[in-house]
Parts: structure tokens; C-alpha cells; sequence
């Protein structure tokens, strides 16, 4: 089965099929990590903006060198460069970007909805590289592999998500990934940072919120540290010790998980606050991992992307597979407008 | 002469439900008559109003005209004649222009405008504080005399429950209402939504139903100390109706009004188009449960649209950046039929009370069908399909969330002073 995707704005409204799908098809982009050379030619000719309205250095310096290794140009934008201290509007700087003509737009912004506001005005594919509190795809899905590859599957499984969820795209990203394949969520931070309505965002997927970290971590196979923002915890005041008192990832604390936990962190860390060096470092941690497989997963949503609007190049590790059926994504431009 | 036939009047003030013939002399009702008892009068004209239903001319409490200084985004003009095709023939418009309305010149500009240019009847609010900037009372006496019919720092609540009281204590003796945006800032701010389940999911900043309820408690109870009439503008959530209904049964001189978006639509409604962007944030799915009972029970008084037009230029921005606020004048009636009649929650007589003498016991003005009234009525279909299309409205602004809605029944037309200002094709 083969889909085709118009833009990755978040997780939450794709099925487990097609999640599957984009997991799968960053495996040979995986492989080419590991090679000596790793630059194709897949999207030779082809160019991906970059667009980072808000400071970002991994990801953005991933998608670049994913986009680097697919053959493929980048323009960058980054905010300080910006227009937007001279007053253009978000579209209007959207509209300036592909007026050069690329043929990604991959996008972050501080508004939640931003990529989503922009996709319904551009004809382009458009990649949300994380908008405001609300979703980060692509680290939901390197979340994923990441997990896959190191317990064998995403089906199923305990994970505990720890810190300030309220503000956290990349916990939105992993409850609707991992929650599609029946994986049951723990939540657990200071309760400003964990509020009730989380057990509801997604509708039949079990997550509950609890207070104390050792009830959190019990029986958990994945552990999904966040970063402590510095500038959450002006907001509402917290005490960075406190935090560290009630809810440091140590490697006592770890003991509650189950045997064979792993722990995922989207970086960057700081050490010391969220997690101790040693359990950062450990053989559980997974962090670097993480990391690698962000370049294939965002390899994957490119090419996915690129070619499936352009129906032309295709990946010579993809050509073994199945010819791609005509299983369109259904999903018009114009619905994200239709207002009632 | 104007004689309109056939008609089913529905007006609460005389109790009257039943087919009448109404004959307009002038700006002023002259005669209101069994079908075909009317007195021949040649050369009159005839509107003939078989199958629709004729009630008193509809006040809207709350909008926004933006004159002065945001005529990109409407003026008097405009929003008058969007009054006018929403079956309004009365409506009062906000403080907040730029300069705000805070002293009689302003209120004689707007006034003048709304001779020249106006549509319907032009009712100004004053601000309650200089500049709406909470910090000294207004000139609430020398606007009273250049004609406001209320006072308000809408956009913004009465920022200090000390200048509150002072405001509520002076208006007691000037004898009008203070229209009270009931919300405590610091817990509304930076947010775009309600606080729910549906802000958790989209990441979007949300406020608590609280925000609006503690401010509203704050005011009742100066109501309570000082004896003013004080009027909750939009309120949405469940909480400030129980204030409200508690003031109610002290006998306090407290009212509200509620807008047809938040009976209409819910948090969850809400999506990253910025049209669905207003505040008070679109409630919770309980709370337009209990403005529903309050617009069927008595606990709210009117139906008001807080009509609040953007120009396309501002409102088409991410959700973040975008103002609050949508067009509501339009929509109104075809909402609260559809919403309220057409489910059977209140009778028509109570639909056209809220639009009618529902916001004029708030104003403390008349509003009934009798010989020497002013002729200002309002004559709208039942049942007649229609969709609504933003993009032919008079407006200068396309912020709603209701463009392309089917409707059924709805303004059909719209008399002022005994003249017809619109009149459906």
C-alpha cells in the first residue's frame, strides 16, 4: 500500500496505515546513514525551503542535511533575517518564498496552526517543523522508529511522557502516533504542566495524568523525557529545584520502569534539571539514536512529498517495492476553510 | 402613507399574536387594525406581508461600527446598512473607535454620521473611562446630553472594581445602564480560546470559563452595593448566567445579553481559521447548554451580535496575531430561528422579545406596535430557505464563521421612521 501526502502538517489526522507507512519508507533512508557516501540524487534539481520563524538548530540543520543528501537545494529563512521585524505578514513572506519557486515549503513557527494556515494558501507541499504548543510530526515519527527499532515494535506499549506537556508539541506528536497503535500514555509533571484535559485530546486513546514520578515510571517501556523550557518556568513562576526534587530522571527513579525501558529525549538536554548525566548517557538513553534517525525520517517526508507532487524520480531503494497504487490521501486543499 | 397587510404580528409588549393590518403615517404608526378593517387611504403604499411575520423593530445592543477611525474595516455607512438586512432598525455601537467615545464631540460625530449616512437608528455607548483606559471617569453627563443611552469600556472590562463602583454610583444618578465586558485580564491573558480540552489539543493559549465569572460576581455585587442597572455584555458561560440569575432573584437591576455565535457554536467548534477567533472565546459545550435554557427561562434579557468587523488585511492571519471578533448582524435572526424556534426551545414571541423588548427594557425605551409609535418594525420569514454569502454583504469586513450556512427564514424587510429601508429580492 502506498500513499500519497499533500503536506505533514501534524499526526493527529493520519491513520495507523498511513503512520506505518512513513515509518517504513524512512527504513532504507536509515540504511543510507550508515554508508560512506551518503548523498543521492533523488531530488537532483529540486529545492526545499527552509523557513524558521522561530530558533531552532537541530532541526532545521536536519532537514537541511536531509534535504543535502537527497541531492536536493535549500533556501533558508530564518527569523532574524526576517521581513517580519519590517512588518510583512506570515503569508506574505510564504508568498515571497515560493515565488523562488521551491518545491517544499518546511516550516516553524511560534502559533500553533501556523503551517496549517500557510498549507491552505500555498500549492506547494508544506512541512510543519513544529508550530507553536502544538505539533512536531517529524519528531513524532523519528520518536517512532526510534522506539521500533529498539524494541521491536510500536504496538502496545507504556509510555510515560514527563515534564511540561501543556506546552509541549512534541508530546502531542507522540500521543497521536503512538496512540493509534494502542500504546497507553502516562503523564506526569507539575500539574500547571499536566493539566486534566490532556486525557482527552485524543479520543480513545488511554492517557492519564498523575502527579508523582514514581507511579508514572511503573511498568513504563518508553520513557519520553521533555526539556525543561527555561522560559516556562517564568511562566507560571517555578523553582527549578523543586522541579529537580519531584521530578528528575534519575537512575533510581528508572528502577520503577519495566526492565527493558528506554528513554527518548528530543534535546537539547539539560543536564542536571530534567535528566542526571548518567541516565542521559546510559544504555537505556536513546538520545543520539534519536537524533540519526531524524536525518531518515525527514529524508522520507521530502521525497515523499517532493515526488508525489511532482509524480516523477523515485527513491532506486524504493524500486523493489509494490508499483504504487492510486491510493490518494483524501484531503483537499480547501477543507481546513470550510469554516461550519 | 404605508400600509403593510396581511401580516402576522408578534409584539410582546401588547401581547399581541395574530394577523393585523398596519398603517404608517409618516415616521409614526397610525393605525393598527383587524385584516381588511383598515380605513382606505389612496395613494398609500402596500406592502404586503402575507405569510411573514411583523414585529416591532429589532434592537441590537452591541456591535461595532469602527467610525471613527477604523473605516477600512467598516463605518457607518456600512455597518448600518448590514443593520439594516439583519432586520435591525436600532443599534448601539461601542466606545472603543479611535478617539474612543469618551465625550460629547465624539458622540455628536457619530450621531452626525449616522444622519448623513445611517441606515438605521444610531444609539452611541459611551465609555465608562477616559479613553477606556480604566483611570478617570468619563464625561458621562455631557455625552448623556449628545445623546449615549449607556455607558461601557467594551473590549475591555471596567478595569478596577474601585472605579467600577465609582462608575456604576454616577450612572445610578445619571439613570443609565453600564454595560459591563465582564472579564478579569490577567486570567484571559494571551489567551486566544476557552481553556478546554479543545486549546489542549490545538496548542491553542485558552482562558477559563472563571475569566468572565469572577468579573461578573465582582460587578453584581457593586450592583448590589450601589443600585445601578448594570448590563453583562456577550455573556458565555454557564457561571456568569448563575451570577446573573442570582441578582435576578435579589431584584437587583441586572441584565445580560447573549450573542448567536456562543448559543450557536462551542469550543470544539474551533479550528486554526481565525473567523471562529472571538472574546469571549466560543464556551464550552455545557455552558451553551445553559445560555440556551437562559434565552428560553427569562434569565437573559436580549440577543445582542457584538458585531465586530475586521477588514479582510487584519483578520486573515495566523490564529495568534488575528483580532477578536466576527460580523454578526446579518446572521442573527436566521441563527436564534435556527437555534432557538426551529428546535423548539422558545416560542416566536420570546425569539422576538430578545430582539425586541427584551434590549429596550435594558435601555428603558418603548418598543411596541400601537398608534403613535415610531414606525420602526421589523419583517421577517419563518421558514424561507436562504444561504447566507459573505461576499455580498455590506460590510467592508468577511470575518464570519456562518458564510455559506443554509438557513431557513430570516429578515425580509426592515422599516426605519416609516420608511422601508431594505427589502429582500
Amino acid at each position: 500500500m502506498t500513499y500519497r501526502f499533500r503536506d505533514l502538517l501534524a499526526l493527529e489526522p493520519l491513520t495507523a496505515d498511513e503512520l506505518r507507512f512513513l515509518l517504513d519508507q524512512s527504513k532504507p533512508f536509515q540504511e543510507i546513514q550508515k554508508h560512506p557516501l551518503k548523498k543521492l540524487a533523488t531530488l537532483r534539481g529540486k529545492t526545499v525551503a527552509l523557513a524558521f520563524f522561530e530558533n531552532s538548530t537541530r532541526t532545521r540543520i536536519s532537514f537541511g542535511t536531509a534535504a543535502a543528501r537527497l541531492g536536493a537545494d535549500t533556501m533558508n529563512l530564518q527569523a532574524e533575517a526576517s521581513s517580519i521585524k519590517k512588518g510583512e505578514t506570515l503569508l506574505d513572506t510564504a508568498f515571497n518564498l515560493n515565488a523562488m519557486k521551491p518545491d517544499c515549503l518546511v516550516m516553524r513557527h511560534s502559533a500553533s496552526g501556523a503551517a496549517d494556515y500557510v498549507a491552505r494558501h500555498l500549492d506547494i507541499p508544506v512541512v510543519n517543523a513544529g508550530d507553536g504548543t502544538h505539533e512536531h510530526p517529524s519528531q513524532g515519527l523519528l520518536d517512532a522508529l526510534t522506539i521500533r527499532d529498539r524494541l521491536g515494535t510500536v504496538e502496545n506499549l507504556n509510555v510515560t511522557i514527563l515534564g511540561d506537556i501543556r506546552h509541549s508539541r512534541v508530546a502531542r506528536s507522540n500521543i497521536h502516533l503512538l496512540g493509534k497503535f494502542g500504546c497507553r500514555f502516562t503523564l506526569c509533571g507539575p500539574s500547571i504542566w499536566v493539566p486534566r484535559e490532556l486525557e482527552r485530546i485524543a479520543p480513545g486513546v488511554p492517557i492519564r495524568c498523575v502527579y508523582k514520578m514514581e507511579e508514572a515510571l511503573e511498568n513504563a517501556h518508553v520513557v519520553i523525557m521533555l526539556r525543561v523550557q527555561t522560559e516556562r518556568l517564568n511562566d507560571p513562576p517555578l523553582s527549578a529545584n523543586d522541579y529537580i526534587l519531584l521530578y528528575q530522571l534519575n537512575a533510581e527513579r528508572l528502577r520503577h520502569a519495566h526492565r527493558d525501558a528506554i528513554v527518548l529525549h528530543p534535546g537539547p538536554i539539560n543536564r542536571g534539571i530534567e535528566i542526571t548525566p548518567d541516565v542521559a548517557d546510559g544504555p537505556r538513553s536513546c538520545v543520539l539514536e534519536q537524533v540519526t534517525n531524524g536525518v531518515a525520517v525527514r529524508m522520507a517526508i521530502l521525497y515523499l512529498l517532493i515526488s508525489g507532487a511532482s509524480e516523477s524520480g523515485t527513491h532506486p531503494a524504493l524500486e523493489a517495492k509494490a508499483a504504487p497504487s492510486e491510493a490518494a490521501k483524501g484531503k483537499p486543499k480547501e477543507s481546513a476553510n470550510a469554516g461550519d | 402613507m404605508l400600509v403593510i397587510k396581511n401580516g402576522r404580528v408578534i409584539d410582546p409588549a401588547t401581547n399581541t399574536d395574530a394577523p393585523r393590518d398596519i398603517l404608517i403615517d409618516g415616521d409614526k404608526i397610525a393605525e393598527v387594525a383587524q385584516p381588511g378593517s383598515l380605513r382606505a387611504v389612496p395613494g398609500a403604499e402596500v406592502f404586503d406581508a402575507a405569510g411573514l411575520i411583523v414585529a416591532p423593530g429589532f434592537i441590537d445592543l452591541h456591535a461595532h461600527l469602527r467610525e471613527p477611525g477604523q473605516e477600512s474595516s467598516e463605518t457607518i455607512e456600512t455597518g448600518t446598512r448590514a443593520a439594516a438586512r439583519g432586520g435591525f432598525t436600532a443599534v448601539c455601537c461601542m466606545p472603543n473607535t479611535r478617539p474612543v467615545n469618551d465625550n460629547a464631540s465624539v458622540t455628536r460625530f457619530i450621531l452626525d454620521r449616522a444622519k448623513a449616512t445611517g441606515s438605521v437608528r444610531v444609539w452611541p455607548i459611551g465609555a465608562a473611562s477616559v479613553g477606556s483606559k480604566g483611570e478617570a471617569i468619563s464625561e458621562i453627563a455631557g455625552m448623556k446630553e449628545a445623546g449615549i443611552v449607556a455607558v461601557s469600556d467594551d473590549g475591555k472590562p471596567i478595569a478596577t472594581a474601585k472605579l467600577a463602583r465609582q462608575v456604576m454610583d454616577y450612572c445610578r444618578s445619571l439613570d443609565l445602564p453600564v454595560i459591563e465586558h465582564a472579564e478579569d485580564v490577567s486570567l484571559a491573558a494571551g489567551a486566544l480560546m476557552r481553556e478546554g480540552v479543545t486549546s489542549t489539543r490545538l496548542g491553542l493559549r485558552g482562558m477559563p470559563a472563571a475569566a468572565e465569572a469572577v468579573c461578573v460576581a465582582r460587578d453584581v455585587q457593586l450592583a448590589k452595593l450601589t443600585g445601578a442597572r448594570l448590563h453583562i455584555a456577550h455573556l458565555s458561560a454557564k457561571d456568569s448566567l448563575e451570577q446573573v440569575h442570582w441578582a435576578k432573584a435579589l431584584g437587583l437591576g441586572v441584565t445580560c445579553e447573549v450573542t448567536p455565535h456562543h448559543f450557536t457554536l462551542m469550543d470544539e467548534d474551533v479550528t486554526y481559521d481565525s473567523r471562529f477567533k472571538m472574546n469571549p472565546p466560543l464556551a464550552a459545550r455545557e455552558d451553551r447548554k445553559a445560555l440556551l435554557e437562559g434565552l428560553a427561562d427569562g434569565t437573559v434579557d436580549a440577543i445582542a451580535t457584538d458585531h465586530a468587523p475586521h477588514e479582510p488585511a487584519l483578520k486573515d492571519v495566523e490564529f495568534d496575531r488575528a483580532p477578536f471578533g466576527i460580523l454578526g448582524f446579518e446572521t442573527a435572526l436566521a441563527l436564534a430561528l435556527e437555534q432557538l424556534v426551529h428546535r423548539g426551545r422558545v416560542s416566536l414571541t420570546r425569539l422576538v422579545e430578545l430582539f425586541t423588548t427584551g434590549p429596550a427594557r435594558v435601555l428603558q425605551v418603548a418598543r411596541r406596535i400601537w398608534p403613535g409609535q415610531p414606525a420602526d418594525l421589523t419583517i421577517f420569514s419563518f421558514d424561507s430557505p436562504w444561504t447566507y454569502n459573505v461576499q455580498e454583504s455590506p460590510s467592508k469586513s468577511r470575518n464570519s464563521p456562518f458564510d455559506g450556512r443554509k438557513f431557513k427564514g430570516g429578515p425580509v424587510a426592515t422599516i426605519v421612521a416609516g420608511r422601508v429601508i431594505y427589502r429582500a429580492n
